[in-house]
Order: structure tokens, then C-alpha cells, then sequence
């Protein structure tokens, strides 16, 4: 119990409405328990929050999820390490709490220096299931928890001036020991990592803030406290531990475009018909779990599937050109 | 020590990789991509052993053991071996044992262009390792089995080509490579003066 209040507090899920982990694989039994939760709960605020859960349903896909596991013991976060298993066990102190300070400026009519407690009262705390596809190949589907980043967006209001979104991690190299240089001297990316979106790519209903995952605070080596999460992009968009988010009138440079202009683009849609320079893009390895045959060979999907929600923002653009 | 019996342990050692693979992969201890894993781990061991089997001549030289000399067959040929497992695992991983795929990705991808030519050349070695045909072929063998130099830089730039942004691991190997070869230059440049 005490655990979960701890859970609630983070997450800024009621205790009513957290989903039970296997709930998460049964579709129906999750709107069950949130059905249960808006009828024991019968108070405007669950009522609101019901209804925001039933739309984001829409959005979630039902494909198995990836374990737990591999969720939390599979990520690539090079501030902590380029190994996709060291983040989980360097980020064990990186524990983030919602004094987490988010800075707010640009572009925008309330800007100003804000903490993830300020921005959670904002918004509406939902689950949404999505697809993962990381540049490199592989997969995953994943339970988040957090908000629509267009909630947070209209609450600061940004200027008409506004065509871009630019999003930065936190750079401290006593947190992340991956942004010192390596033992021949190399930087492995110049920090700190920085993503963009199109304004229009950002207020999209499926561009999500995570600040949980299964059901669970995020952990440090998912990008805690909050991360972006655009699920028709390759993975290395979803920026992790976002310490700042500033609106511009012209195009920010992200860091993988910086590093390698050829290999990654500024939209980086996923997109199966156009080839990184190195390797194919048209099948993707979904990790399941951590068993050795928990990994299937899948063909892409445009967008990863998410075409009916994104294609239109697209359209009239050469996506071998704006990849 | 009994020759016979060091060899033996030695190749007791060059299995050691693999039977880590069998434990980890059956004890789940291989993160969450074990396939991944599996297949780079193949692959850098046979960069190991043929950067080792490199070594020999210059160790041997140095430091005057001559008896080492007798391993250095048995580390390429460990080599070959770990560096067919690599490929074999790409293959069934990763292109689910397509072979037309297989030789559309060698095609394509220059990495993997240069990883597979590097084998190439490693298949001809394996066939005239043994003793008959070192033999056979004379002073046409020493000829031949200069290729390894080919083969191990062309390993070597496959695996700085593959790797996303950390070079620092990559390029420590490249580092190992240039002292073995240069090594050879060096010795080569004073004896012809």
C-alpha cells in the first residue's frame, strides 16, 4: 500500500486508478478496473480523467507487450553508457524527484523555470501502449504513462512566432558518467543531447510526455523524471530526462543530425522504404522478452503503423530527401 | 611442460568463449537482445584471435619463446571458426537464413561488404593450413598466408564502419593492428637496408 501511494505520487495516478501490471495484457479488464475506478470514484475530477483514458484507448495498440524486463534492461541512453544494458545498472542513483525542474522559454507567452510537480498539475495523467522502433532495428511495445504533450504546450502558450519545439537533456557529467570522453579521448556525442519537433509534429495527439512506464515511476534508465515519446519517429527523437524546452521560429539542430547529417535526419519518420546508409530499414527485430528466441524479425510499418494519425503532416514532402 | 598436453589445454582455452555463449544464453545473462549479443560477441573474438595469432611473430621475436610458434596456426584457425558462427548468426537472426538477402545486404552495405571480403580471403587459408599442403605449395605458402594482414585490416575497418558514435573501443583494436603491423615495417624497412 505504502508502495503504491509512493507510486501515485510520482506518477500522478490516483491509487484507484492504477492498473495492476497483468491488467496491461488484457485489454478488457483494463477498461474494466477503469470503469470500476470513475463509478467507485463518482467525482468530477475521475470522471474527466475517465473519459481523457477512454480517447487515449484509440491511440494504444494491442500487440503483446515486451516484458518488464527487457523494457528497463534495453535502452540506449549514451549519457550513461553505450552499452544497451549498462544504463539500468549505472542509473540506480538517478532517482529524479518531482522538484525536477523543467526550463520553459522562447517563443511563448509563460515562459519560466517550472518542476514536473507544476507541469503534472496541468495535465491529464493517462496509460498509452506504443510502438517503439529504435533507428538500429529493433522493437518494442510499450506501456507509458504520462501526457499529451500538446496539455503542456497549451498551458504555456506559445507565440504565433513559434514553429518549433527544441527539447534538451540534463548535461552533468557527475550524473551521467557517458558524457566524459572515452579512453582514446573521443566525446561520444556533444552534450547535451538535443531533439527538435515541428510545432505542428508536437501539439499531434500521439506526442506523449512519459513520466511512468508499467504502471511505475519512470526509472533513471528510461529518461526519468520525463521524456518525450513520438512513437511514428525512431526511437533516438523520444528524448530522455528533459531539462529544458524552448520555441523558436526556425528549425533546432538535433544531436544524432549533428553527428552524422547522412545517417539521421531531423524528422527521422520510421519509414520502411528508405534505407539507412548502413543498414535496411524495411524488417525490425521485435524484442518480446529476454529469452534467446524472444526476438522476432518483423516487416516495418510507414510511420510504425501510426499513418492515419501523422501522414497528413507530411504531405507534399520528398521523405527520402526529409528523412 | 608436455607439448601435447598444452596443446590441449590451449584449445581448452579457444573453446572457453563459446561454452561462456552456451552457459549465458541458458542462464538468460545476456541482456535483453541475446541474439544481438551473441553475434557481436562472435564476432569480436575472431577479431581477438586473429589480432592474437598476429601477435605471435612479434612476441616471438621480442622476447625470444620460440615454442609459441606452434600456436599460431591453431588461433587462425580459431579465428575462421568464431568468424563463421558471426556469420552464421547474422544470417539466421537477422535475415531468418535468407540467403539472397544475405547477399543483398553484402552488396549494399559497405560494412558488411567489407566484413564478408574479409572472410572471403580467410576461406583459402583455411584450406592450405595443413601440413601437406604447406608442402604442396612451398614458398608460394608464406606468399598466400600474407593475406591474414589483408584480412585482419579489412576485420578491423568493419568494425569501426559498424559502430554508431563510440569509437573509442573500435578504434583501440585499430590501434593493436597498426602496432602488429608497423612491428613488421619496421623489421622488413631495416632489413632491406
Amino acid at each position: 500500500m505504502k508502495n503504491r501511494k509512493l507510486r501515485s505520487i510520482y506518477t500522478g495516478f490516483k491509487d484507484s486508478q492504477l492498473t495492476p501490471e497483468v491488467a496491461f495484457w488484457d485489454r478488457r479488464s483494463f477498461i474494466k478496473s477503469l470503469g470500476y475506478s470513475a463509478l467507485a470514484g463518482a467525482g468530477q475530477s475521475s470522471l474527466n480523467t475517465f473519459a481523457s483514458e477512454a480517447a487515449a484507448i484509440d491511440y494504444s495498440t494491442t500487440e503483446p507487450l515486451s516484458s518488464e524486463y527487457v523494457v528497463t534492461h534495453h535502452n540506449n541512453f549514451y549519457e550513461f553508457s553505450t552499452s544497451k544494458s549498462k544504463p539500468a545498472e549505472l542509473a540506480t542513483n538517478f532517482n529524479p524527484s518531482n522538484d525536477w525542474k523543467v526550463s520553459i522559454s522562447g517563443l511563448v507567452e509563460k515562459p519560466g523555470e517550472y518542476t514536473l510537480d507544476d507541469i503534472l498539475k496541468w495535465t491529464n495523467v493517462e496509460e498509452r501502449i506504443y510502438r517503439l522502433r529504435c533507428v538500429e532495428g529493433w522493437s518494442m511495445v510499450i506501456p507509458w504513462s504520462g501526457f499529451q504533450l500538446s496539455d503542456l504546450i497549451n498551458k504555456v502558450k506559445p507565440t504565433n512566432n513559434a514553429k518549433f519545439v527544441e527539447f534538451k537533456t540534463l548535461k552533468s557529467r557527475s550524473v551521467f558518467p557517458g558524457q566524459k570522453r572515452g579512453a582514446l579521448g573521443f566525446s561520444v556525442l556533444s552534450w547535451p543531447y538535443r531533439e527538435g519537433l515541428r510545432m505542428d509534429e508536437a501539439m499531434n495527439p500521439l506526442a506523449f510526455i512519459a513520466t511512468g512506464v508499467y504502471g511505475k515511476r519512470l526509472p533513471g534508465q528510461n529518461g526519468a523524471p520525463l521524456r518525450l515519446v513520438v512513437p511514428w519517429k525512431y526511437g533516438f527523437k523520444s528524448i530522455k530526462s528533459i531539462v529544458s524546452i524552448r520555441f523558436l521560429d526556425q528549425r533546432p539542430s538535433n544531436t544524432w543530425h549533428k553527428s552524422a547529417p547522412r545517417e539521421y535526419g531531423f524528422y527521422a519518420n520510421v519509414n520502411p522504404n528508405v534505407d539507412h546508409p548502413r543498414w535496411s530499414q524495411a524488417n525490425e527485430r521485435r524484442i518480446t522478452d529476454e529469452s534467446f528466441f524472444g526476438v522476432k524479425r518483423i516487416p516495418t510499418q510507414m510511420f510504425n503503423g501510426y499513418s492515419e494519425h501523422v501522414a497528413s503532416l507530411y504531405k507534399g514532402m520528398d521523405l527520402t530527401l526529409e528523412y | 611442460m608436455n607439448v601435447k598436453l598444452a596443446k590441449i589445454v590451449a584449445h581448452l582455452l579457444c573453446w572457453l568463449p563459446l561454452g561462456y555463449l552456451v552457459v549465458a544464453v541458458s542462464t538468460r545473462n545476456l541482456g535483453a537482445d541475446p541474439q544481438e549479443r551473441v553475434m557481436h560477441l562472435l564476432g569480436y573474438w575472431g577479431l581477438l584471435f586473429l589480432l592474437l595469432g598476429l601477435a605471435i611473430t612479434p612476441v616471438r621475436r621480442l622476447f625470444k619463446v620460440s615454442w609459441l610458434f606452434q600456436y599460431r596456426r591453431m588461433l587462425g584457425l580459431y579465428a575462421a571458426f568464431y568468424l563463421l558462427l558471426h556469420i552464421t548468426t547474422f544470417t539466421l537472426f537477422y535475415l531468418n537464413l535468407n540467403l539472397s538477402e544475405l547477399w543483398k545486404e553484402t552488396i549494399q552495405r559497405p560494412y558488411i561488404s567489407v566484413g564478408m571480403l574479409g572472410f572471403m580471403l580467410i576461406i583459402p587459408l583455411v584450406l592450405t593450413s595443413t601440413k601437406t599442403m604447406q608442402k604442396r605449395l612451398g614458398r608460394n605458402w608464406a606468399k598466400l598466408h600474407r593475406l591474414v594482414y589483408v584480412i585482419a585490416v579489412l576485420g578491423i575497418i568493419h568494425f569501426v564502419w559498424q559502430s554508431k558514435a563510440d569509437l573509442n573501443e573500435p578504434l583501440s583494436y585499430a590501434l593493436v593492428l597498426i602496432v602488429l603491423l608497423g612491428v613488421r615495417i619496421y623489421w622488413y624497412l631495416r632489413k632491406r637496408k
